[in-house]
């Protein structure tokens, strides 16, 4: 970790006031991602402008036209535990609950989970080429050991995986980004937040130089009574997902009104397919139909040589969600599955 | 007062970075209350919490595991929630209560947890035991753990390589809830 100023912003306006757009100044909130990069060299940084302590009104707010906005500097288990968040949105509850552990949960902000960088090994071994942390430099996951990497929305230049999971619930909710910079504030549809990798995989996002993220906005429909959240790992807490999946319905009887489905653990941002979505309209909630759902979402998949089962796992894992979307209370720890002899 | 510094992980920095990194920072005083009494160090900014009451403070029952955010042995409480020391800066937490494994007990009295592990077995080197425990008192004030499954997740952020888990967990479980689960 090399040496840098640190300063204390009491609020928004000073926070971007500290960020001299064209120097290694970074903001700090919870600190769990950025503070590890700095130790090992990957990220650095000229000043740290701290962001804990802005004023925020309520870290939840219920808005008039139905939208809960979440402040962006709340932590992740203040969210997930938010009476709110979980009577409304449990979609998102559990999803950020599959995530890290209970402690860093207690530190990490919605803000900082949406800007935290890969795990890639490679990004984080400086000893090795990464076109993510030095454009131009090479891409040795390529060819090299690839099994956590992307399976969809890949580029020649990097195969990464966007690590979130509250960020996969967010994508299937769909989520409004509030930010603001230097120019003034706009708001980010979550699809349009992360990016692909293409030729500029050094850029996780869509954020302009010196913009902050200050609240998360949740669309007035919550999916609160058919959801679910798969995370798939190996081992069975405190692991990054292989593959995750966001699911929620809204039914109507027997049949499906409205369906959401987001993947993480297989690209560079939460990856969702309208087509899948549209399918499942006014379809029955079926074994059969949410697998057809997952050829649609898995089109143009493109395996590397040791990530291949994830095309299947993910297919598998889609009908799976799908089941435990219709029973909620096969969700708790230790819960069994429903059986799946029917599949 | 003591002026701590990292000196650690110099070597391994390219050169450039340390070039044009910037000069003459100053220590700055951190104010915090650890364990009950009120405290002033001074750090440099990059110095983490961990490093903070280790070096600083002398409060080495806090551990230095991975010093990543993986294990889970530095885990301490501020204010009042169960934190990794390692992954924040020691400046970060001005105006913050600390609570470490030495501040848990009361006087000569053991903090249940601390007796529980001993009556449990649920130690072999202990290396991790400050962590857990300190955890394990963040998770019974979250309220959010019932059964014993919801425990093993709620403690996953803590790891033991001697494979105790099982009777850190019969201890938690001993004492959560004033003990109606032993």
């Amino acid at each position: 970790m090399h040496n840098f100023f640190y300063t204390r912003a009491n609020s928004i306006e000073e926070a971007i006031d500290g960020i001299r757009v064209d120097s290694a100044a970074k903001y700090v909130a919870g600190g769990t991602n950025l503070i590890d990069l700095l130790k090992y060299n990957i990220e650095r940084a000229d000043v740290l402008v701290d962001v804990n302590h802005v004023e925020v009104f309520p870290d939840a707010e219920q808005m008039a036209d139905g939208c809960l906005r979440l402040s962006a500097f709340m932590t992740n288990a203040d969210t997930a535990y938010h009476p709110l968040v979980e009577k409304k949105y449990p979609l998102l509850s559990e999803a950020i609950l599959a995530g890290a552990s209970a402690q860093i949960r207690n530190m990490a902000t919605n803000g900082g989970n949406l800007l935290q960088r890969t795990r890639c090994y490679y990004f984080y071994d400086p000893a090795m080429p990464c076109n993510k942390r030095e454009p131009g430099s090479g891409c040795p996951a390529l060819n090299g050991y690839n099994r956590m990497m992307a399976i969809l929305g890949t580029s020649s230049e990097c195969i990464a995986v966007f690590p979130s999971d509250m960020c996969v619930a967010l994508a299937a909710l769909g989520a409004v980004v509030e930010v603001e910079g230097p120019s003034g504030q706009r708001h980010i549809p979550f699809s349009e937040f992360h990016r692909l990798p293409g030729r500029t995989p050094h850029l996780d996002n869509n954020l302009e130089a010196g913009e902050i993220i200050t609240a998360i906005c949740l669309p007035p429909e919550g999916f609160s009574r058919n959801y679910a959240y798969l995370k798939l790992r190996d081992r069975n807490s405190y692991a990054f997902a292989l593959v995750s999946v966001a699911l929620a319905l809204e039914m109507d009887g027997e049949c499906i009104r409205e369906a959401r489905i987001a993947l993480g653990g297989v690209a560079h941002k939460p990856w969702r397919v309208p087509d899948a979505e549209d399918f499942l309209q006014g379809r029955e909630a079926t074994p059969g139909n949410f697998a057809a759902a997952a050829d649609l979402i898995l089109q143009g998949a493109q395996a590397f040589e040791h990530n291949g089962f994830k095309i299947e796992l993910a297919k598998k894992a889609i009908v799976r969600a799908g089941k435990m979307a219709l029973h909620p209370e096969t969700h708790l720890p230790g819960a069994q599955p429903p059986s799946f002899e029917n599949l | 007062m003591l002026i701590i510094s990292r000196h650690t992980s110099m070597e391994t920095i390219n050169p450039e970075i340390r070039l044009s990194a910037p000069e003459h920072i100053a220590p700055s005083t951190v104010t915090f209350t650890v364990n009950r009494i009120q405290t002033s160090v001074q750090v440099l900014p990059w110095v983490s919490l961990l490093d903070a009451l280790r070096d600083a403070l002398d409060l080495t029952g806090v551990k230095k595991g991975c010093d990543h955010g993986q294990c889970g042995a530095c885990t301490v409480l501020c204010d009042g929630k169960r934190i990794l020391s390692c992954l924040t800066l020691a400046v970060m937490k001005s105006g913050s209560e600390i609570t470490t494994i030495e501040g848990v007990a009361e006087s000569d009295q053991l903090h249940p947890l601390q007796q529980a592990f001993i009556d449990h077995d649920a130690f072999q080197c202990g290396y991790c035991t400050p962590g857990q425990i300190c955890s394990a008192i963040g998770m019974m004030q979250e309220g959010k753990a019932r059964t014993r499954a919801e425990v093993k997740e709620l403690m996953s952020g803590n790891l033991c390589r001697c494979g105790a888990n099982t009777n850190i967990i019969d201890a938690i479980m001993a004492v959560k809830d004033g003990g109606t689960n032993a």
